[in-house]
């Protein structure tokens, strides 16, 4: 069950897997994919994680273009783990996203983890401006779309990845199966964002208020 | 050996005579499981081998002395220098623990001393050093104190591995268990290796029995606060009063309330797991020092620290386990030959049952145990990477080495591949990692492919995975003094001016900074919430048994006091009975959920199981299951609506159809995952103090058994947390005893909460279903914010 939600005078819809769909602009907007991970940790001496999360990421990905009428992704930063991870990426997955991709305009916004960009796929920008929205990997100057902090939230003492939808901030939550999260009443989000929503992700889009300097239990 | 005559006299002149064991200790060939009483001189009867070996001088480390506990280590220390100081023998003896100083770590390995005590973690981190065969090539002796309590978790088979190790690099080597009283000797001595078993004197019976008190026990509730006067009246009378509470949050309650009632201002202490360092070594210091005359503690002190003038021990709340209870009672009066004298405190009603029947076990001298498994694989992961760290090995020996360790003597080469293969590439179907692997197979050796990484792994060193711990402080404008530790999750929970009870102090809490919790006093203020979960201690089975037959029986219904019979009489009229033969079960509301007791007394891992599996189908019948709480008597089940029919989910074919579908994620299977996941190094275990990045670094390790359920079905990991949860969690056998002895079913629905159920509702070890039940609840609670907030 999706979320609709109106944010500077547009019109989005919340999805349960963690995407943002934008209908009137046709666009999948999707944050912090973090594509190999596993790979890069592997390299830097740590410990040799399960290398399958390209590919379950990839594979929810799949789910979301099949589900939409998309006509572009915008990828909203941090698509990759660090600037080697693209070479990386298994021929196999390389050429999923290939296949995703046919046919769909494929923005790359560079994060702080990367560039961005698979060479060959889609194009790069550090970040674009549309109906007087930015859209860009870290919160600057409202409004805008982004990503990077990995937002949760919790309630009934759960916690899940959410949106945090403020009066002039929209942040998406990690889509990567890789990620943890920052719970959206810690510093630096609970002052970010303001007085606004939390929207969970899970098998529906839940709802609970964000009341920015106090930390209550839900 | 025989015992020479320097000894002999030193003996006399404190005008002791050795006891037979520690002679028959000496005399003894090769390695040896001595089993004696406290009190029993059993930790003189280990070293005393050793000491008269090094009473003409030796060099280099001659005897390792391996201890649960690094409280143990201090006190040993302690108690050696006493005869090698008065016989003016040449034997330098130190410990080596987590809390040793690292300048003091680094000499000991360049310059080990004759005896070294230390624990099993930090034998581990020894034998990972390059040097390791130059610092125990002399190595003849090794003392495993406490080995019965080593060996009850997978410290035991950590240690046995190490064991193993340095008989590799000491050849010749003798190793020595010392016991209390157990079950199983001759299983104990196989854990060992095949080690011949040794048994002291049982010396006289002890004297033990319940605490009179002015108040009855409550219908529920864990702190037995009802009866502080009596153990303050008690504490009074005696000497020096040890009172052991079975978890830390309530040693912090109990603590305070005898404080409260303390109007002579007696010195009593605290001493439990979570208290910090400086504060633990004061309470040893000054109990050492007899200033003290009563200590409330936990399992902390459950082992054979010496406290010489104990002449009483407090058992406050059920003891659990009959062994246990034999164990702590051995504490009173550390002398051979006078009776030990014990008395118990059951918290609430139904822990007067579990009393009464445990001294009718003590009595019997009918103990009980649970029989051991092959050694973890997890902890043979681990060993391998240790072993990598102190240099390259060869595969061939280290699987003779691995095997010659007891709890590993069964091992199969395809198990012992499986898990080199684990640490050198991770195990995965998908060869991912040929670049990166962390062994590499050179010239026939194993060798790190990083060298670097050995610190990685030394800092994982160890098998207790307990959950993350915050520090908690003094605010710095109040001293900054440290206080303790709290788990993260009651960290997270906190808001300020919440106020809690940590060191027996009660604190409000004013904020989280940097992964410290700083607090600040709020001595007049009630503490709202209790601490920290601590561990559960779980009764035997043969408890559970003895409790039902007594609870079925109002023939015998007399050794218990009046109360509890009118208690007992109240759940006969308010719903069921539980009586061997009979499986009873109730159904009734509380708040706005419905609860389903079934009084199973199958333990708890047999109670948790059929929580497991009633609850899925409970999924499966849209009654919404929200959570059940295994106890070692019975299971309680609580959803959105009422379970009306239970007969048609206990049958046995059902459950056992259940059973295949019951590995799939549930949040016991991901629990048991973490903690052999973080065992066998594929989590970094996150160490107190150290600061994390908050987002990239941590994701949970649910998300790794996900994936990897997934994509890998028969890896490795998932392969050991299946076997640790069929033996540890699922012990479906006893379902069916449970079923198979108990053919009646005998379901009542109740007004509301019964008797019997009371003590279910406070249990700790909740277990949350994940399901319709929990979204409808997020869903409830999310409505209820958003109206609170004005915004619906």
């Amino acid at each position: 069950m999706t979320y609709p939600l109106s944010f500077a005078g547009q019109d989005f819809e919340a999805r349960p897997a963690g995407t943002l769909w934008w209908p009137a602009r046709r666009t999948l907007i999707v944050a912090d994919l973090h594509l190999g991970k596993s790979a890069t940790m592997a390299a830097r001496g740590g410990a040799l994680l399960p290398p399958h999360e390209d590919a379950d990421t990839l594979a929810r990905l799949e789910g979301e273009l099949a589900a939409l009428p998309v006509a572009r992704v915008l990828s909203l930063g941090d698509a990759f783990e660090d600037d080697r991870a693209p070479e990386a990426l298994s021929p196999a997955n390389r050429a999923r996203l290939g296949a995703m991709a046919q046919g769909l305009v494929w923005i790359w916004i560079s994060g702080n983890h990367d560039d961005g960009a698979l060479p060959g796929l889609g194009e790069t920008l550090s970040e674009i401006h549309e109906e007087g929205i930015a859209l860009r990997h870290i919160a600057g100057k409202g409004p805008d779309i982004s990503g990077h902090y990995h937002p949760k939230a919790r309630l009934a003492g759960r916690s899940r990845p959410a949106f945090l939808w403020g009066q002039s901030h929209l942040i998406l939550p990690a889509f990567g199966t890789y990620t943890g999260g920052l719970d959206c009443e810690a510093p630096p989000l609970a002052d970010l964002v303001g007085p606004g929503l939390a929207l969970l992700t899970g098998p529906r889009v839940m709802a609970r208020p964000l009341t920015p300097g106090t930390r209550r239990r839900a | 050996m025989i015992l020479p005559d320097k000894f002999r006299d030193w003996f006399a002149a404190r005008g002791w005579a050795p006891h037979p064991h520690q002679l028959a200790l000496l005399e003894a060939q090769g390695d040896t499981l001595l089993i004696a009483p406290t009190g029993g001189g059993k930790t003189l009867a280990g070293f005393l081998p050793s000491l008269v070996d090094l009473a003409g001088g030796g060099t280099g480390l001659h005897t390792l002395y391996i201890s649960p506990l690094k409280a143990l280590t201090a006190d040993i220390a302690r108690n050696l220098a006493a005869p090698v100081g008065e016989m003016g023998l040449p034997i330098r003896i130190e410990d080596r623990t987590g809390d040793t100083s690292s300048t003091k770590r680094a000499r000991q390995r360049v310059d080990p001393p004759n005896i070294l005590l230390t624990t099993p973690e930090s034998l581990a981190l020894l034998t990972s050093y390059p040097e390791a065969p130059k610092i125990f090539k002399d190595l003849k002796r090794v003392v495993v104190d406490e080995i019965h309590a080593l060996a009850e978790s997978k410290r035991g088979d950590q240690t046995m591995l190490g064991i193993a190790r340095l008989r590799s690099l000491a050849p010749g080597l003798t190793v020595t268990g010392l016991s209390a009283t157990v079950a199983d000797p001759a299983g104990l001595g196989a854990f060992m290796g095949g080690a011949t078993v040794l048994r002291a004197d049982p010396g006289p019976a002890a004297d033990i029995a319940l605490l009179p008190t002015s108040a009855p026990a409550p219908w529920a509730g864990g702190n037995a606060h009802y009866a502080v006067p009596d153990v303050m009246a008690a504490v009074e009378k005696a000497r020096m009063t040890l009172i052991f509470v079975n978890t830390r949050a309530q040693a912090e309650l109990f603590f305070q309330q005898l404080w409260e009632h303390n109007p002579q201002n007696l010195p009593i202490g605290l001493h439990h797991g979570s208290l910090a360092r400086e504060a633990r070594q004061r309470v040893e210091q000054a109990m050492a020092a007899g200033a003290l005359r009563a200590v409330v503690c936990t399992g902390s002190l459950d082992l054979g620290i010496d406290w010489g003038d104990v002449d009483l021990v407090l058992q406050i709340g059920a003891p659990k386990l009959v062994t246990r209870l034999v164990q702590r009672i051995g504490r009173s009066n550390h002398r051979y030959d006078a009776p030990s004298r014990a008395r118990l405190v059951p918290a609430n009603r139904f822990e007067v049952i579990e009393s009464v029947v445990a001294l009718e076990a003590v009595n019997k001298g009918d103990l009980d145990g649970e029989k051991r498994g092959p050694g973890p694989l997890d902890v043979l992961c681990q060993h391998i990477l240790l072993t990598a760290c102190a240099g390259p090995f060869d595969a061939e020996a280290l699987y003779a080495e691995f095997r010659s360790a007891g709890p590993y003597r069964t091992l199969t080469r395809e198990d012992f591949d499986a898990c080199l293969d684990f640490c050198a590439t991770g195990g995965y179907a998908l060869k991912a990692y040929d670049r990166w692997q962390r062994l590499m197979l050179r010239g026939g050796l194993w060798y790190l492919r990083d060298p670097r990484v050995a610190k990685l792994i030394r800092l994982n060193i160890g098998t207790i995975i307990d959950p993350e711990h915050l520090n908690v402080r003094m605010a710095r404008s109040r001293g900054g003094a440290p206080l303790g530790t709290v788990e993260e999750s009651f960290a997270a929970s906190l808001e300020p001016g919440d106020t809690f009870l940590i060191g027996g102090k009660v604190v409000a809490f004013e904020r989280l900074r940097e992964m410290v919790v700083e607090v600040g006093h709020a001595p007049h203020k009630q503490p709202r919430i209790a601490v920290f979960s601590g561990v559960k201690m779980a009764s035997s089975l043969q408890v559970s048994h003895r409790i039902q037959a007594l609870i079925g029986d109002p023939g015998r219904w007399d050794v218990l006091p009046s109360d509890l019979r009118d208690w007992l009489e109240t759940q006969r009229r308010l719903s069921v009975l539980p009586r061997p033969g009979v499986l009873a079960c109730e159904t009734f509301p509380r708040g706005d959920r419905w609860h389903f007791t079934l009084y199973g007394f199958a333990g708890r891992n047999a109670h948790q199981t059929l929580g497991l599996l009633l609850t899925r189908q409970m999924e499966a019948l849209g009654l919404g299951p929200l959570g059940f709480v295994p106890s070692d008597h019975a299971l309680m089940i609580w959803s959105v609506d009422p379970l009306t029919d239970p007969a048609r989910l206990l049958n046995a074919d059902t459950l056992r159809a259940g059973l295949d579908g019951w590995l799939s994620g549930n949040s016991l299977i991901k629990r048991t995952f973490r903690n052999v996941a973080t065992i066998a190094g594929l989590m970094q275990r996150n160490l107190p103090g150290q600061r994390r990045s908050g987002k990239q670094a941590t994701f949970s390790s649910d998300i790794i058994h996900d994936t990897l359920r997934r994509h890998d079905p028969d890896h490795l990991l998932l392969r050991i947390t299946r076997d640790e949860a069929r033996r540890g969690l699922v012990d479906f056998d006893r379902i069916e005893d449970m079923l198979r002895s108990n053919p009646l079913i005998d379901h009542a629905l109740a007004p509301h909460l019964t008797p019997l159920s009371a003590p279910l509702v406070l249990e700790i070890g909740r277990v949350s279903v994940e399901g319709e039940g929990r979204e409808r609840l997020m869903a409830r609670e999310a409505e209820r914010l958003m109206q609170e907030a004005g915004l619906a």
